[in-house]
Formats: structure tokens, C-alpha cells, sequence
């Protein structure tokens, strides 16, 4: 008995023990990238010699990243208000409305969601190649569209599930069209779940790196391709101005998600958390 | 909402206009057609689009491309090579995930461990991969601390090889098994666990007879959510890895034949094996949960 409680305190001890090591290894991996963004000569030792932000005005220049981060923007601008605008309804009537063949479109939402981006986007890029899509911004949009509408509506589901629907009932009765409907009753209830899967739906378009990788060109990169490219072709630049460009590119993404992170829980973003906020 | 529909076609005498109402019903499903058409036109039709297309191949008859991959080592050779590195990948962070969702669901500030958690999937492979290069590298840190520690007495090689591909997989798999894991073993009735606990069952029978059974199922399918996308490993296989040797996996070899041959219909033809290969894994999966326990997860009384 005595052995059997030692033992469930040394097993408590390794599993803390590894969660703390992952932790640690996880932000020692990040704090590296900022430390070295920072860095003159970072040669044989712990830190580096001196401290400096050269790197970040090399990198803007170097990188061109003004444009990069404003082709990034407009794209992820782009497909945060499409995938909204034909997410919400979409998630509308699947909440709402019971009929034959739900569950085929629920798979149908889902696959694109489960298919690992780089299996259809070879496929998708070779269709967005065919009709002169790819290459342009327009393309990379689309493409980024394929698995974050679904992602909308998913995520809106549960959402609208909570509005009551007598409420949508008692602004029919007191005579709302369709129009007021929606827009005094429907949205402001909607907001909280609208403006996350908007932010979620914005930090995946930011990080998205497989489908913009295979349909963009030279004008339509996004940050995370541009990256890409640069630690491909490592060597030519400086290793700081490629972290450099790596900082801020954890920037445009790490601001939306904290700001997500006040709206859903971390869960929420790799699953469908059945438990409704009280 | 289903039913008035119904009552108000029956009994037309209620005040507001029924024909109206009825319209706007069938309305309400149709919002659902936007969104439905742009997956089928732009998800569906691209995987038929290049199914067919895999069949044209540029020379040769309508299976060649399928032969010209399954002849070549060097292309053939790329699925035994992300195989190697996905599974491995896959049954470990599953292994991790699963005791550590055991202790962390009883933690009180559980969301700040989880948000940290959420960083990598949210930075993505490519960050990933670029701060594992200095972090790993041979004056990074990891190899400093370890030689502090006497573990090693020269640094160890753990980039642009096998190894950092496979770490930057757990770094970036981890989180995702964990989280997928965590909500699934919240999920379950606590009352069931403090039944057996005052019947006197320990925590590792409680976990084995209680908890495993139950979670099984939804653990085959993080299983295969994890190994599709293990399998489906990119970025950081060229950055981190060796992309002509020991980490030549098959999403880099369908993205050099579309980008570096321009053969479209190669690329295609590959990145249906890649999906084959993952749809098979998935239905083999599925397949063996069959065999397991699958319903409620509440307790006994409602």
C-alpha cells in the first residue's frame, strides 16, 4: 500500500517534470529568435557580444517587408470577411435547420478542415494554375479560403446554437424583417463568437504557410512564405535579419491571438469544446 | 421551428401570413449554398480534377506516372521515409499526451499551461523550424545546457538530420494531441472516477479499467488526426531536415515536381499516393476502433 502511494507521487513527478522541460524548451526556442534578432556576434557563448536593432532596419529593407506585410494584411483582411460573410449564414442553417443529407455536408465542411493543406493544395494549385488564378493575390485567397470558411463555420455553430430561438421568434412577432432581424438582434448575440472565429480565422490565414506557398507569386507572398524562402536561401543574408523578420512576423500573428484568447479558450482552437461558457 | 413550419401549413388560420413564414424558412437552408458550392467547386472538384489528371501522364500510357513513381527508389522510397518519421512521431506524442491530460485536468490554473501550449501551433511549422535551427544548433543552447550538465562532452548533431525534423513534429504535434486529448478526458463524468475511487480502486486501475475504455474512440481519431498530419510534413523537413537524403519526405518530392519540373500531372499523381496513403491509414484505424467501446461518456444517471 505504502509502496503503491510512492509510487503515484514519482509518476505525478516525471509527468510535471516533462510538462515543465516541454514548456521551458518551447520558449527557450522563441527567446533564441528574439535574442539573436537583437544580437551583434553571437558566436561561442550563451549570449550574444552586444545588443542592437540594426537587424530590424536591415530586415525591412532587405526583405522588402513593408510590402510583404501589406500583401499579408490584405490577404488575411480578405479572407477574414469572406469566410465571415458565407461562414455565418452557412452556420446559420446548419444550426438551426434539421435536413436530409446534414450529415454529408457536415463531412463536406469537415474534410477540408482534416485533409493536411499540402495534400489538396497540389491539386488546387494545379486548377488555380489552369484558370490564370495563381500567382495573384486573388488566388492565394481563395486558396486560404478552402479550409478557413469551414473553420467558420464550425466554430459558429455553437454559437448560434445558444441564441434562443424564441428570441429571433419574439422580434418576428413585434413585426423585425429580415434585415432588422439580423442586424439588431442577430449580430450584437453574435459579436463575442463573430469576433473570434474572425481572429482565429486571421491567425491561421497569417500562419498559413503550405497553400500560399504553392499559389503565390512573387507579388502575392505572404510573410511566412517570404520566411521561408529566406532560411532556404540562408547564407546570402545575415542570420539576424532572417530573425528579425521571423519577430515580427510572431508579432502579426501573436497579437491576434491574444486578443483571440479573450474570447475562446486555448482548447477551442484544435477542438470542439462541448462545455458551453457560462 | 420544424414543427411550426408544419403546423402552420395545416392550420392556416394563425393571424401572421403563413406563405411568408414558409418562404422564409426554406430560406434559412439555402444560406447554407455559398459556402456549400465554394468547398465543392474549389476542395471536391480540385481532388477530382487532379485524380483525372494523374491518369494523363506526359508520356506513357494512362498508369505512368503511377508506374514511373513506383520504380523509382528515389520516389518510392519517400513514403517508407515520412513513415518512418510520422508514426514514431505520432505514437509518442499520443503516449505523452495522455498522462500529462490526466494530471493537468485537475489543475487550477490550467489555461495559462494550455495557451502556452497553443504558441506553436499558432506560429506555425516555418518558426518552428527557424528557431530550432539556432536552438538546436551546435552553439545552441539545448547542446550548451547539456554540456554544462556533463550529459555530453561535444555537442550533439541535431539539425539537417533526422532528429530535428522529428523534434520540431513533437513540438508542434505535441500541443495539438495534448489539447485534442485534454477536452476529450474533461469530457468524461468525474463521478465515475469517484465511484471506483471509494470502492478503493487506485488511480492506475481507475485510469485502466475507467478512463482508457472510454476514451479509446475519440483517441483513435486523434491518432489519425495526428499521423495525417505528421505524414504530411513540409517546411520543416526542408529547413530542419536533410530534403535530399534521410528527410526526402513525399510532400517535398510532389512539391518539386509540380514547381521544379513543372509536371502538373506527376505532382498530382503524387499527391494522390500521399493521400492514399493517409486514407488508408485512417480507415485501417477506424477500422480497429470498431472493436472498442463507444458511447456515453456521462454517468449512469441523468
Amino acid at each position: 500500500m505504502n509502496m503503491d502511494n510512492v509510487l503515484e507521487k514519482l509518476w505525478k513527478t516525471a509527468v510535471w517534470a516533462f510538462v515543465i522541460l516541454f514548456v521551458v524548451n518551447v520558449v527557450a526556442m522563441i527567446a533564441t529568435v528574439v535574442v539573436n534578432s537583437f544580437g551583434t556576434r553571437w558566436l561561442n557563448s550563451w549570449l550574444p557580444v552586444a545588443f542592437t536593432f540594426r537587424w530590424y532596419a536591415a530586415a525591412w529593407k532587405e526583405f522588402q517587408l513593408g510590402d510583404v506585410l501589406t500583401v499579408t494584411f490584405q490577404i488575411a483582411g480578405a479572407v477574414v470577411v469572406l469566410s465571415a460573410l458565407f461562414g455565418v449564414p452557412a452556420a446559420y442553417a446548419l444550426a438551426r435547420r434539421d435536413f436530409p443529407g446534414k450529415p454529408l455536408v457536415m463531412v463536406l465542411f469537415l474534410l477540408p478542415l482534416l485533409v493536411p493543406p499540402i495534400t489538396f493544395g497540389v491539386p488546387l494549385a494545379t486548377v488555380l494554375y489552369k484558370v490564370g488564378l495563381a500567382g495573384t493575390m486573388w488566388g492565394v485567397i481563395i486558396a486560404n479560403l478552402v479550409p478557413t470558411l469551414p473553420f467558420t463555420v464550425i466554430l459558429m455553430i455553437p454559437f448560434i446554437e445558444q441564441i434562443d430561438p424564441k428570441v429571433e421568434a419574439a422580434a418576428r412577432v413585434f413585426g423585425a424583417g429580415t434585415g432588422r432581424l439580423f442586424f439588431h438582434v442577430l449580430v450584437p448575440l453574435l459579436l463575442p463568437g463573430l469576433l473570434a472565429a474572425s481572429l482565429l480565422a486571421m491567425v491561421r490565414t497569417v500562419s498559413m504557410f503550405e497553400l500560399t506557398f504553392l499559389t503565390a507569386g512573387p507579388s502575392s507572398q505572404t510573410l511566412v512564405v517570404a520566411l521561408y524562402y529566406s532560411v532556404f536561401a540562408a547564407g546570402v543574408r545575415a542570420g539576424q535579419s532572417i530573425d528579425a523578420m521571423a519577430v515580427i512576423y510572431m508579432m502579426s500573428t501573436l497579437i491576434w491571438l491574444i486578443i483571440a484568447l479573450r474570447f475562446v479558450n486555448p482548447t477551442q482552437i484544435v477542438a470542439r469544446v462541448k462545455k458551453s461558457p457560462a | 421551428m420544424a414543427d411550426a413550419a408544419a403546423s402552420s401549413t395545416t392550420a392556416p388560420s394563425t393571424r401572421r401570413r403563413p406563405s411568408l413564414a414558409d418562404r422564409g424558412l426554406d430560406g434559412v437552408t439555402l444560406l447554407l449554398l455559398p459556402a456549400a458550392l465554394f468547398i465543392v467547386l474549389l476542395f471536391v472538384y480540385p481532388f477530382l480534377y487532379g485524380l483525372v489528371l494523374s491518369f494523363m501522364p506526359k508520356e506513357g500510357g494512362w498508369l505512368g506516372n503511377y508506374t514511373r513513381f513506383f520504380s523509382d527508389p528515389y520516389m518510392y522510397g519517400t513514403i517508407w521515409l515520412t513513415v518512418r518519421l510520422a508514426l514514431p512521431v505520432t505514437v509518442l506524442n499520443i503516449a505523452l499526451s495522455v498522462p500529462i491530460a490526466m494530471q493537468v485536468r485537475h489543475m487550477t490554473r490550467q489555461r495559462l499551461l494550455t495557451t502556452i501550449l497553443v504558441l506553436p501551433i499558432t506560429l506555425g511549422t516555418v518558426l518552428v523550424a527557424e528557431g530550432l535551427l539556432n536552438y538546436l544548433g551546435p552553439q545552441g543552447w539545448l547542446n550548451r545546457t547539456l554540456i554544462l550538465f556533463g550529459l555530453i562532452d561535444r555537442p550533439i548533431r541535431l539539425v539537417h538530420n533526422y532528429w530535428g525534423v522529428f523534434i520540431s513534429l513533437v513540438i508542434t504535434g505535441f500541443p495539438f494531441t495534448f489539447l485534442l486529448t485534454l477536452s476529450m478526458i474533461s469530457g468524461i463524468d468525474p463521478a465515475l472516477e469517484q465511484a471506483a475511487a471509494t470502492l478503493g480502486a487506485r488511480a492506475r486501475h481507475r485510469f485502466a479499467h475507467i478512463v482508457f475504455p472510454l476514451i479509446v474512440p475519440g483517441l483513435a481519431v486523434t491518432f489519425c488526426l495526428a499521423f495525417v498530419d505528421a505524414f504530411s510534413v513540409f517546411p520543416s523537413a526542408v529547413m530542419l531536415g536533410a530534403p535530399a537524403g534521410e528527410t526526402r519526405v513525399i510532400s517535398f518530392a510532389a512539391a518539386q515536381a509540380a514547381f521544379e519540373q513543372y509536371d502538373y500531372s506527376y505532382a498530382s499523381a503524387i499527391a494522390m499516393i500521399m493521400a492514399l496513403v493517409q486514407f488508408g491509414f485512417v480507415g485501417l484505424v477506424l477500422g480497429l476502433r470498431g472493436l472498442f467501446y463507444k458511447g456515453p461518456v456521462g454517468g449512469g444517471k441523468g
